[in-house]
């Protein structure tokens, strides 16, 4: 096979000025033939540095190779053997920090677009109708599963393949965890997360809605009901600047603002749920969270939207495409600003902020922001979005005794994953904190194999 | 989803509902709630558990039409079906400890009192009720309350049914001619609350209020129900919904409350005019 040296080929992507009004993805995936040209371009490394930075180990060159032929199915099932969310993680993983970022081409041409051939792997699979392994014979026992994001669903699914009785447990009325309620639709569509949900099903996965568990069932009910309890529950508490202000109406989480507008569809004009549309929107923050708010803000028709971020460009935590979009569909940028106070009346108004340096770097490398005497000024505004991270639900914990967690609020696992309280294993947000999706699904698996590992000895 | 088993009306725009929800009818305590959506498209909206039957598995709510989604719930009949129903959310209300409560309800706050009145008749420690209503038609669960309360007061704004008045006017008489209360809770719109508290305050009666504030999920996740108590921020949902009265921040409450209030209306408008033009 010929090797195309070439320079990295760009994903076509809807045009800034249509994209910035609707919510359709802005990414539309490459073509048969853009996929075989850019599979073209990988190496195929016998030592492949780039399965290194995968937390999941994907087979990079091997599917890359079947891409480049053709066969785009077998490329989707290489996948598949050690990533169950394909299409989900070929969006939104940050590739450049980990696959990608080791990719031998990084300097002649750019690194091969693992995560786009991945998704278009994944998307072809689906539109083709994939068949998958139909799962063991039952062992007669039972899981159950806390939460339903990709930590709960990866576990949940690897757990049934193995012939465990599955029952996911999801608070909300809607499975998929922060897929559904807080990347937005132009980012990641509902429908892949949704056929996602619909493959579990076919593994025999139940799920029930609308139940809380800690206060619909307490965690020893289930663990009497179960032989094991999976926790993936997420860390969805907003935190907040603990400002002046904060609490004024027109200030937002992002947790509420997006779950608003995605998972109670608030963008739909009649949608029952409401949410007020500002002119004017300040952000909070600098990382996808910041960056997916203040795009949604956009499309939901604000006139001008601007991130607050108090470090500069260079630490911006935010995915670099995310970024690049963001200034491309005109998101203003006021770096070097930290807010003080949020002013208004009955409402918002607007927000005062403090000039920042960067000092010394903090003990991750990242240099400590400080801020300028005297440098305060006022900026007008109808409305403030705070994405300043999450923190773990303590829901759960506080109302189960045994369960450890650290000041921080995570869940204590030890190397199998599980929890203080045998046969409760956990994972996710849950334990790392705010994370990714690809590190959330590696948690369920690993949850998965301890599970299979004590009970099926 | 959740079937309706009855539903009954209780005054103008009141209605009481009976839902079949084991789950949630399980470990529900006085002072809890639940969130429901009426249908796929619903706006989750949060209704205080008024009784529960744990062995036919069934919940009571009582709810006042108000806007678009308690609309659409009206609509509803005896052996239709909701989408979603979830609970039991929040703390449960323990005012056990106590041994001279008074409750006082304004409006559609008997939902949230009557449990408590129930409860605390049944360990041996009937309370005294005050309920207020604009009129004699929105009186709530009056029967009810006979059975559980040692005394019942009735205010209305008209003087149709009991007193004419305010139930901060009933609450002074009663402190003023000498009755001794450890504890008062009082549930009903905001400025009643605020009003409450302002009396019991002079009097140095303790007094647990129960906030309605905005809320989505219920379970901490958007910290669109915080309130300041105290000078702290707090969440309704996990933290309440019940707090000390005489540190919640009522002006706060208040202005939060009413911030959807044009969009609420507009969709409520469009909602009728829709069925209008079928
Ligand atoms: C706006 C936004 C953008 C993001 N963008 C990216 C990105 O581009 N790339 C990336 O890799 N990561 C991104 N992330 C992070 C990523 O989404 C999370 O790391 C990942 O979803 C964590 O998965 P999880 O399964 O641990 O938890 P979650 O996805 O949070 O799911 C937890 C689930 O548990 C449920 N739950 C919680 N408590 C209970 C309970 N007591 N009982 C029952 N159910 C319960 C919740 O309702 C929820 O459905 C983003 C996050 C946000 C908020
Ligand atoms: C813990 C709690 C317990 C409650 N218990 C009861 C009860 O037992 N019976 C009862 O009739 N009502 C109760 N409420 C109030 C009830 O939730 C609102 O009346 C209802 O949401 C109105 O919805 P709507 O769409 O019909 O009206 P809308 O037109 O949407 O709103 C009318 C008013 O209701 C309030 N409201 C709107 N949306 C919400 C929401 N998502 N969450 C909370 N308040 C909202 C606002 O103040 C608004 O101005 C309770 C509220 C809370 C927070
Ligand atoms: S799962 Fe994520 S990190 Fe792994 S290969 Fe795919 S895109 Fe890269
Ligand atoms: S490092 Fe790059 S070139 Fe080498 S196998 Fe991986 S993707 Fe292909
Ligand atoms: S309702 Fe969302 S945090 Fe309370």
């Amino acid at each position: 096979m010929t090797i195309n040296k070439g320079p990295r080929i760009k994903t076509p992507e809807q045009n800034a000025d249509a994209r910035r009004h609707n919510f359709d993805e802005v990414n539309k995936g490459y073509t048969a033939q853009m996929a075989m040209e850019e599979a073209a371009r990988c190496l195929h490394c016998k030592d492949a540095k780039c399965v290194k930075g995968c937390p999941v180990n994907v087979n990079i060159p091997d599917f890359i190779a079947e891409v480049a032929k053709g066969n785009f199915a077998e490329g989707a099932k290489i996948i598949k053997s050690t990533n169950n969310l394909p299409a989900i993680c070929g969006r939104v993983c940050p590739q450049e920090e980990q696959c990608e970022k080791y990719c031998i081409r990084a300097k002649s041409g750019g690194p091969v677009a693992i995560g786009a051939l991945e998704r278009f792997c994944a998307d072809y699979a689906l539109q083709n109708g994939e068949t998958q392994e139909a799962p063991k014979r039952s062992n007669g026992m039972r899981v159950a599963v806390v939460g339903s994001g990709p930590a709960g669903l990866t576990c949940a699914a690897d757990c049934a393949k193995e012939g465990f009785e599955v029952t996911v447990f999801e608070a909300f009325h809607k499975a998929g965890g922060v897929l559904v309620y807080g990347i937005p639709e132009f980012r990641l569509p509902k429908s892949l997360v949704q056929a996602e949900i619909d493959k579990l099903k076919e593994l025999g996965v139940k799920i029930i809605f609308d139940t809380v568990i800690g206060k619909t069932y307490s965690l020893e009910e289930l663990c009497s009901e179960y032989n094991a309890v999976f926790l993936g529950t997420g860390a969805g508490l907003p935190m907040f600047l603990k400002m002046k202000g904060e609490n004024l109406p027109g200030v937002y989480s992002a947790n509420e603002y997006l779950t608003r507008i995605n998972l109670m569809k608030a963008y739909q004009k009649d949608s029952d749920t409401p949410v007020i549309t500002g002119e004017r929107v300040v952000v909070i923050g600098g990382g996808n969270v910041a960056m997916d708010a203040a795009r949604t803000a956009l499309r939901m028709g604000a006139k001008e939207v601007t991130i607050v971020y108090r470090r500069s460009m260079n630490e911006l935590p935010a995915r670099k495409e995310e970024v690049q979009n963001a200034i491309e569909e005109g998101i203003q940028f006021l770096l070097l600003n930290n807010p003080i106070e949020i002013l208004g009346e009955k409402k918002v108004e607007g927000i005062k902020l403090q000039k920042m340096v960067l000092g010394e770097p903090d003990e991750r490398g990242r240099a400590i922001p400080m801020c300028v005497e005297g440098s305060e000024y006022e900026v007008k505004c109808d409305m403030v979005i705070v994405a300043i991270g999450t923190s773990p639900n303590p829901l759960l914990p506080k109302s189960t005794k045994n369960l450890k967690t650290t000041p921080k609020g995570t869940i204590v696992i030890n190397e199998d994953g599980e929890t203080s309280i045998e046969y409760v294993y956990a994972g996710g947000d849950a334990v790392m904190g705010a994370a990714t999706v690809i590190l959330a699904m590696g948690a369920g698996k690993k949850a998965a194999e301890s599970i299979c590992k004590k009970l099926l000895r | 989803m959740f079937k309706i088993i009855t539903k009954r009306s209780l005054a103008a725009n009141v209605n009481e509902y009976v839902i079949e929800a084991a789950a949630v009818a399980h470990n529900a305590r006085p002072g809890q709630f639940i969130i429901l959506r009426v249908d796929e498209d619903g706006e989750r909206v949060p209704f205080t558990i008024c009784d529960t039957n744990k062995i036919i598995g069934t919940v009571t709510i009582l709810v006042q039409t108000l806007g678009a989604t308690t609309e659409k719930l009206a609509r509803l009949q005896a052996g239709d079906s909701i989408a979603n129903f979830v609970g039991p959310l929040g703390n449960a209300t323990d005012l056990e400890g106590y041994s001279n409560v008074l409750l006082i309800a304004g409006g559609i706050g008997s939902a949230v009192i009557f449990p408590q009145a129930k409860n605390l008749f049944g360990i041996g420690k009937p309370v005294d009720v005050i309920l207020g209503a604009r009129n004699k038609e929105l009186v709530m669960y009056k029967r009810e309350f006979m059975s559980y309360a040692k005394n019942l007061y009735v205010m209305t704004d008209d003087g149709s049914d009991g007193e004419k008045g305010f139930v901060t006017q009933k609450l002074k008489s009663l402190l003023e001619e000498g009755n001794k209360y450890d504890m008062v809770m009082a549930v009903g719109p905001l400025v009643m609350m605020r009003a409450v508290c302002a009396v019991t305050k002079e009097f140095g009666i303790p007094t647990t209020v129960s906030m309605n504030s905005i809320m989505v999920d219920g379970t901490g996740m958007c910290g669109g129900c915080r309130l300041t108590v105290g000078g702290e921020t707090k969440y309704a949902c996990v933290d309440g919904p019940e707090f000390d009265g005489h540190l919640v921040d009522f002006d706060e409450a208040i202005s939060r409350s009413s911030f959807y209030k044009e969009k609420e209306q507009a969709h409520l408008c469009r909602l009728r005019g829709l069925e209008a033009n079928k």
